[in-house]
């Protein structure tokens, strides 16, 4: 048959490693400043600038890291692997680099808009509108791009890696889209059109799918096609790896609704619920196996090659993580994890070792290969090596200490039934635990050191390989599958085909657990006296959402005595109806808020949001002056408010127009008030509009008629 | 209290977990048989085209 030749690129996938790695360091940097600044709160520089306090940069961290670390080392391997499985250069060299820099581009608007405060305010989902869209764009060039070189391929087989690129991308695309849902108050401010309850479960459902599909079955790719390549065998068994892939994206899609519904099951299927349970945490423990069992009789490799290092403990990690999952969504597990540390503790698990170590042995295997010479020095990557490895021990443990500790002083209760600490007591605990932390987040970024050096010195000493010359025959028209294969490899050979029913799987899985969440809305008890917020309120409630409050701060008391006693009664579904979006939170670092209206007075706000230590001497609040010296934005009142109303919020007809007099006037009585307290402010002032929404949080409930 | 209670005060609501357990089912099954029968020498071919770049 006759030979075409044709090149592989390599400039591609170096651009893109080069952007991994060069954002890998800056997200990590960013973690470890943040993670300073939760023990030392005058690194939030506040009194300098608002751009850094801990609420504005955490956001820009762990986007950095899943965005830019983890989406750029994605990038990295598709353009690697898949011109390499298909035997043919990837489709077209122009979207590549539209792909390439459009990326770059968002990363870059992100970084900057979320410093100055534009955010969405929900978790991992915080660009503005104007950003999404973008995202939206170059997510479909991408796919353009990967599925052209699909299509003209030249091996008919498509790898397994292949499949969890196309599950990947085509997932991703539709969670971005179902929970980018928000109306346009401005050019970049929105609000989410979803409200309360249901904005936090169409986020939630999102979010762990997120974690599902960005973090995990695209690096799932990377595992079975570099894994192989490094220990130069084949996968242990392809056959699991097949059923590794299509339970994993049925497991996170379709396990959800019976996660969150389970209580309406009936009995019967209850118990293949618990039973399927159980068994979902095989598909991810059979692809660790895989990827370990592929070194089985190389083990002394193992100890010489740290490529394979940072793989096997990068899929130990994997298999970690996939097992504490199932874990913390049990019940009374979830009551101690929840808002802790446990929770972080677990996440960097997967980022640091699961994401972290598998890019770390990719560059270290792809580097040499794409600039044809030897690693620079084997012992510096072993050192590298060792150095992560007890970064993530010096983060995990202290969290998970700290989780504890805290959950156990939160509900110490004195024999007389008293809370035993104050919230402050914890904070002052835990404090050292975050030192730790963000020692053992240094020692990691330093490893990332030794290996920029070391990938540095490795391309010196090498020739760049721009491209690499291959030569095979194209596919043959007409082709009939061999007996008995007819199933799979019909699927398998038609990416037209894998991408529909990928599509329809996680569709049908999608709706099935999106239709509930729709109908939720018409079954949330209303509370008659809960009413929207003032344009005072409102604009206030967007301070909160700009600086990023929800980083630290919960506003949801769950019914367990030690929660109830500390913040009051619990939260109520009805209570969140006008919130748009939910400000929830997933992480108390600071005390609940869901009930601090009128626990205070306005003066004890004033002082505390001005220098938290003054108020609670040892907090690690930052301080928030500028919001003192800045004005309310009052000439966006009008359309907030037009844009709430939109989304059935009941402000009456017209009042758009005259909000700003009600907005002035409830300042005005703020500020009258502070006066009494001998403290001067003017009512224009930004703190103004915080205060009132503070005040109000979670104290309509109380003007209910009691019955 | 738990927020999942207003959803399953959802009428019929039941029958939206019972789908996706059952679809996954079938298809788990479906899916472990389909495996089995896939050739041995189909597969030996396919896990190795990650070496096919090899000179
Ligand atoms: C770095 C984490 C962090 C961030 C960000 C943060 N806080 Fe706090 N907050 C705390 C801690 C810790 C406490 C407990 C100690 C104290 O009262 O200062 C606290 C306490 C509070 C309290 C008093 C709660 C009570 O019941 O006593 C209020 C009100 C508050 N924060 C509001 C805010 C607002 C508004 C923002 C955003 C502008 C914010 N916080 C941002 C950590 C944070």
């Amino acid at each position: 048959m006759n030979q075409e030749k044709f090149y592989y690129d390599n400039k591609i996938p170096r651009l893109f490693a080069i952007a991994c790695i060069f954002w890998g360091t800056v997200g990590m940097l960013l973690g470890v400043i943040a993670a300073f600044q939760l023990a030392f709160p005058v690194l939030n520089f506040s009194e300098y600038m608002p751009y850094l306090t801990f609420g504005r940069l955490r956001p820009v961290h762990t986007n950095a890291v899943i965005f830019a670390f983890v989406g750029n080392g994605i990038f990295t391997a598709v353009y690697y692997a898949i011109p390499r499985l298909l035997k043919t250069p990837m489709w077209n060299r122009a979207l590549s680099l539209i792909h390439f820099w459009g990326w770059q581009f968002i990363i870059v608007c992100a970084a900057v808009t979320l410093l100055m405060g534009y955010t969405t305010g929900k978790e991992y989902a915080e660009l503005e509108w104007p950003i999404d869209i973008l995202i939206t764009i170059i997510w479909v060039v991408f796919g353009i791009n990967m599925f052209g070189t699909i299509f003209t391929r030249r091996e008919r087989h498509l790898y397994v890696a292949i499949w969890f690129f196309i599950a990947s991308w085509v997932t991703v695309a539709m969670l971005h889209i179902v929970n980018s849902f928000e109306i346009p108050v401005s050019f970049m401010k929105s609000y989410s059109w979803y409200a309360g309850v249901q904005d936090a479960l169409v986020q939630w459902w999102y979010g762990h799918n997120a974690v599902a599909f960005f973090l995990t079955t695209p690096y799932l790719g990377l595992m079975y096609y570099f894994l192989p390549k490094a220990a130069d065998r084949p996968v242990y068994s392809y056959r699991l790896s097949i059923v590794h892939f299509w339970s994993l994206i049925f497991l996170y899609i379709w396990a959800g609704p019976h996660h969150l519904l389970y209580t309406a099951l009936p009995d019967w299927a209850q118990s293949v619920g618990t039973a399927f349970s159980i068994m979902l945490i095989l598909p991810s423990w059979g692809g660790m196996l895989n990827g370990l069992f592929t070194l089985r009789g190389a083990w002394d490799k193992v100890r010489e090659d740290p490529v394979l290092k940072f793989f096997v403990v990068a899929v130990t990690c994997y298999g970690m993580s996939t097992f504490e999952g199932p874990m913390l969504s049990l019940k009374n597990v979830n009551a101690i994890s929840h808002y802790s540390d446990w929770t972080v503790a677990h996440v960097h698990i997967g980022a640091l070792g699961w994401n972290g170590f598998m890019t770390f042995g990719m560059m270290y295997w792809l580097i040499p290969k794409l600039f044809n010479a030897k690693l620079y020095s084997r012992k510096l990557a072993s050192a590298h090596f060792w150095i992560g490895t007890l970064g993530i021990l010096l983060y995990a443990i202290p969290m998970y200490w700290s989780a504890f500790r805290s959950y156990f002083m939160m509900k110490a209760f004195t024999p007389s039934g008293q809370l035993e600490y104050e919230f402050i007591d914890v904070v002052q605990t835990v404090v050292p635990f975050y030192v730790i932390r963000a020692v053992g987040g240094t020692i990691f970024l330093i490893g990332v050191f030794l290996m920029i050096y070391n990938l540095i010195k490795t391309a010196q000493s090498g020739d760049f390989v721009e491209s690499e010359e291959a030569s095979a025959a194209p596919l043959v028209k007409e082709y009939t599958a061999p007996k008995n294969s007819i199933w799979h490899s019909l699927i398998e050979r038609k990416p037209l085909l894998l991408l529909v029913l990928s599509l329809i799987v996680v569709g049908i899985g999608g709706l099935v657990e999106l239709i509930p969440t729709f109908l939720v809305k018409e079954n949330i008890p209303t509370i008659a006296s809960v009413k929207p917020y003032t344009p005072l309120e409102l604009q206030g409630r967007d301070i909160y959402i700009r600086e990023g409050c929800y980083n630290c701060h919960s506003q949801m008391i769950r019914p367990f005595r030690y929660e109830v006693t500390r913040y009051g009664e619990y939260s109520k579904a009805g209570e969140f109806v006008y919130d748009h979006p939910f400000q929830w939170g997933s992480k108390r670092t600071g005390p609940d808020l869901a009930r601090i209206g009128k626990k205070y007075g306005d003066s004890w706000h004033f002082n505390h949001m001005l220098e938290p230590t003054s108020m609670a001497p040892g907090s690690i609040m930052p301080s928030y002056p500028s919001m003192y010296e800045n004005t309310i934005d009052k000439v966006s009142t009008n359309s907030k408010i037009h844009a709430m109303r939109k989304m059935g919020v009941p402000y009456p007809d017209g009042y758009e127009a005259i909000a700003n007099q009600d907005l002035e006037k409830q300042a005005m009585q703020i500020t009258k008030g502070l006066k009494e307290n001998k403290i001067e402010i003017a009512s224009d002032k930004e703190i103004i509009a915080l205060i009132a929404y503070l005040q109000r949080i979670g104290t309509d409930i109380k003007l209910e008629p009691k019955k | 209290m738990k927020f999942s209670t207003y959803l399953t005060q959802i009428s019929g609501v039941s029958i939206y977990p019972i789908i996706s357990l059952s679809m996954f089912v079938v298809f788990f099954v479906l899916m472990i048989f389909w495996m089995y029968r896939l050739p041995k020498k189909e597969i030996e071919r396919i896990e190795n085209l990650p070496f096919d770049d090899k000179k």
